[in-house]
């Protein structure tokens, strides 16, 4: 009998502990992503537009998932000190230059936690220590 | 029997109410006035003169002259922005982008969009820009002449009832305007272009101005 209880506590305790820790994955998440919904209304929605959709052929859209995903590492140094040259989005050619957006490197890993979440976007948080890495690697 | 009676009464109460709607809105009329006395046949009559748009000349992304005389019989909007703006004019014109498209299969209806920085904007950079967006044809010009001649006829035409309307001090040319002016140039409303509600409000007012009957029009 006393073995059974313990043995239920020991389980009743692993389960809590799993879950704490499956929560602090998912409160970071939340947190990253909702700052990140604010950054990216000041600074990023007049051009690029609420639903991500940029406009025209001026402004590229945030809705092609495959270039956000293969150029993750780079996404940091695209918003923080701009992007010029050509660029084919969703199979459209872009060739207008996107001005430096001075965030730190807090608000970068916001606010990208936020479009790689939305539009489509599948890219899970993407944190600080993610984007101070890759922000090392700016060309 | 009641009950036919009661429907005819709803159905009349309705009409009587949209009728009234479409019928009794007429747009303010913004600007300064004077009136005027002239003697016909002896009587001596007031006129009320309402500010216009004066004279100017610019030229369009297509290289062409545009004057005064260009939007003659037209109904038009006009706006102040730069090709190079990396804050509200990307708002703005996407939200005129829906005026360009509503109207841009009716003859009497033009956006006048006039750069504020000439010496980036040239023909060929507003012509690039035009294309961009996907406006073709000659509904929607974008407009380059010297900073002078804009500034000025922004401040003291076009924003004038922006002022009237608005308790924020100065910045008006670059805040994100949207004016409209009749078919005689007289300012009939000024909205916010980075706000859609404002701009649907504006199409809808575009609508009542072509409708509005000629001899409202004639002064």
């Amino acid at each position: 009998m006393k073995l059974t209880a313990a043995f239920i506590s020991i389980f009743l305790l692993a389960v809590i502990l799993l879950a704490s820790c499956e929560n602090d994955q998912s409160i970071e998440f939340k947190r990253y992503y909702s700052s990140g919904a604010l950054v990216y209304q000041t600074r990023c929605q007049n051009c690029h537009d609420a639903n991500g959709g940029g406009l025209a052929a001026l402004i590229p859209p945030l809705t092609d998932t495959a270039y956000l995903k293969n150029n993750r590492s780079r996404l940091a140094c695209y918003v923080k000190f701009g992007l010029k040259g050509k660029l084919s989005i969703n199979g459209r050619e872009f060739d207008d230059e996107m001005q430096a957006n001075d965030l730190t490197p807090q608000q970068l890993a916001q606010v990208l936690t936020y479009i790689g979440n939305t539009f489509g976007n599948k890219l899970g948080t993407v944190n600080e220590q993610e984007v101070a890495a890759d922000l090392q690697h700016c060309q | 029997m009641k009950k036919l009676a009661l429907a005819a009464c709803v159905v009349t109460i309705w009409s009587a109410c949209k009728f009234n709607s479409n019928d009794k809105k007429i747009l303010p009329i913004y600007g300064s006035r004077k009136t005027a006395t002239r003697v016909v046949n002896g009587k001596t009559e007031t006129d009320t003169i309402y500010q216009t748009i004066p004279k100017f000349k610019f030229v369009n992304q297509y290289g062409d002259s545009i004057t005064n005389k260009s939007l003659d019989g037209d109904i038009y909007v006009a706006d102040f922005f730069f090709t190079s703006c990396p804050s509200i004019c990307p708002v703005m014109h996407r939200n005129m982008l829906k005026v360009y498209n509503t109207f841009k299969n009716v003859g009497d209806f033009k956006i006048l969009s006039h750069t504020i920085d000439p010496k980036h904007d040239s023909v060929p950079v507003l012509k690039r820009y035009a294309d961009k967006l996907g406006v073709t044809g000659n509904t929607w010009w974008f407009l380059q002449g010297k900073k002078d001649s804009t500034y000025k006829i922004a401040q003291n035409n076009y924003l004038v009832a922006v002022s009237q309307d608005s308790t924020a001090a100065g910045g008006y040319v670059h805040a994100g305007y949207f004016i409209l002016v009749d078919k005689q140039k007289r300012i009939r409303g000024t909205y916010d272009g980075t706000d859609p509600k404002q701009v649907d409000q504006m199409i809808a007012d575009i609508k009542t101005l072509q409708a509005e009957p000629d001899e409202n029009i004639a002064q």
